[in-house]
């Protein structure tokens, strides 16, 4: 196999090991937008989920600036995961001038930030769209067909991940799902200010702290957002926590 | 797409009509689904308030406050794992959840319970409790009306909250709850700045939105950024540290 193919397996086991364990959905959808990734030729990536009101809500970025989350948000007015959710299709352009004429507004936003291409892939289950997978190039065009096969596999197992096989079992239907996700997504943000206001971090940074800390101690990415916001777990403890080796068990 | 539906709960109830805002909203959803009662109750981070704010009858209210007294019950767990509760049918082996509240809603003449939490991440606003006389699932589509009304009752308890704690109702109840992560996050950052809660950390974000006429999202950018922090005045309604 080549080293792409291994990562590709490597992907699917370590998803598939996920839907097993008792596992987070923020986490699992952020583990999918990073290896969209290294695998794709993208250098963004990002899962966005329908809410109640239709309206397109991030649920995880493969990097968490805030200029890049603005440029996921944006599309709730013009964009290919807005076109995406809505016709349940793959959305593309060939080049800038055709993204322009489309996506005037985001055209303009996206080349601010540096990329000079986007296109979203569908998460669909049964008839209904979900959301969308984004993805972001520095480089103007489209992914070749391969990359689209493996972004729309992707796609598809990032949406049977929040159908949760226990979940089923107790008779918990799609839109609970989503709005349990969503929520979610919510609490971490806000264990994010929490963070970053105590111990003096940016956001992104908040976040790749509360995620090695989850990582290193083998702990639900949830988990440790409420244990944050609570107030159980202290910052101090959380920064020097994400440099430990996995294994070592949280000092509390 | 269901978005509309949210707004349609809202703008129905924000109509002037009988009752409060709670007991429209109630009375509508009552009036929507296939169930026999409906409460909406407040929680707090350590379970019910004890203050149910409305309920289609008498014993959809007296059935939110056995909970409180109990301390058991549909409604705290659902607002405590921030996952609606569906007890289809009460009286079915192994459904048996809580022993005293089950009996006593059973003797009530209750079969179905379905409860909805009220949060916005982690704060717990409150719970849509949905009583039926028979049992059964709802729906996907019965389901699906449900969490719209959960979410209208998570926006209608938020606009009651900014009312009761500034004097005077601050916005429409029509605006969606923002949903920008950038309100999230200088919601979290404020609970240090001021030493409070989320749920009041957040209001405080509104007041002062309201305020100074500008967007949550606007200010919360403004937090986020550090351009404008609350720990340095009392009333955190003033911003200070503008650049």
């Amino acid at each position: 196999m080549t080293s792409r193919e291994q990562l590709l397996a490597s992907t699917f086991v370590s998803l598939a090991d996920t839907l097993v364990a008792d596992f987070d959905i923020v986490d699992f959808l952020h583990t999918l937008a990073t290896r969209s990734v290294e695998l794709l030729d993208a250098d963004a990536a990002g899962i966005m989920l329908a809410d109640q009101r239709g309206a397109l809500r991030l649920m995880a970025s493969s990097a968490e600036e805030a200029r890049l989350l603005e440029l996921y948000e944006l599309q709730n007015n013009q964009g290919p995961c807005l076109d995406c959710f809505r016709s349940g299709r793959p959305v593309a352009r060939d080049d800038l001038p055709a993204m322009r004429t489309s996506w005037p507004a985001f055209t303009d936003q996206l080349q601010g930030f540096g990329f000079h291409s986007a296109q979203a892939l569908p998460m669909r289950l049964r008839a209904e769209t979900v959301g969308a997978l984004n993805l972001f190039r520095l480089k103007p065009g489209r992914l070749t067909d391969a990359d689209l096969s493996i972004g729309q596999a992707m796609a598809d197992v990032a949406t049977v991940g929040l159908i949760q096989e226990r979940a089923i079992a107790t008779g918990e239907q799609l839109a609970t799902q989503l709005q349990t996700a969503l929520n979610s997504r919510v609490q971490l943000e806000q264990a994010k200010g929490v963070l970053a206001q105590r111990a003096g971090l940016h956001m992104d940074e908040a976040f790749q702290v509360m995620r090695a800390y989850a990582r290193g101690h083998n702990r639900r990415l949830s988990d440790v957002a409420a244990q944050i916001i609570d107030g159980t777990l202290d910052d101090d403890h959380v920064r020097k926590g994400s440099r430990t080796r996995p294994g070592v068990p949280p000092r509390t | 797409m269901r978005g509309p539906r949210v707004t349609e709960i809202l703008s129905t109830i924000a109509e002037s009509g009988e009752g409060t805002p709670p007991a429209r909203l109630c009375a509508e959803c009552l009036a929507a689904l296939p169930v026999s009662g409906v409460a909406v109750a407040l929680m707090t981070a350590d379970g019910p308030s004890g203050v149910v704010l409305a309920a289609t009858d008498g014993r959809a209210r007296q059935l939110e406050e056995l909970q409180f007294a109990l301390g058991e019950g549909p409604c705290a767990a659902a607002s405590g794992s921030g996952r609606p509760v569906l007890q289809p049918d009460l009286t079915a082996v192994g459904s048996a959840r809580w022993s005293r509240f089950d009996a006593a809603a059973l003797a009530a003449g209750v079969r179905a319970i379905f409860a909805f939490p009220l949060r916005v991440g982690a704060i717990r606003v409150g719970v849509l409790d949905l009583y039926r006389d028979t049992a059964g699932p709802l729906t996907d589509l019965d389901l699906a009306d449900a969490l719209a009304f959960a979410e209208a009752a998570t926006v209608m308890v938020l606009h009651l909250q900014d009312h009761d704690e500034h004097g005077a109702a601050n916005a429409a109840l029509d605006g969606p709850i923002d949903s920008q992560a950038v309100v999230h996050q200088a919601t979290g950052m404020l609970t240090i700045q001021l030493g409070i809660g989320l749920d009041e950390a957040l209001l405080r974000l509104r007041a002062y939105a309201y305020a100074t006429g500008q967007t949550v999202s606007v200010v919360a950018a403004d937090v986020v950024d550090r351009r404008l922090s609350f720990d340095d005045n009392e009333s955190g309604a003033t911003g200070q540290g503008w650049s």
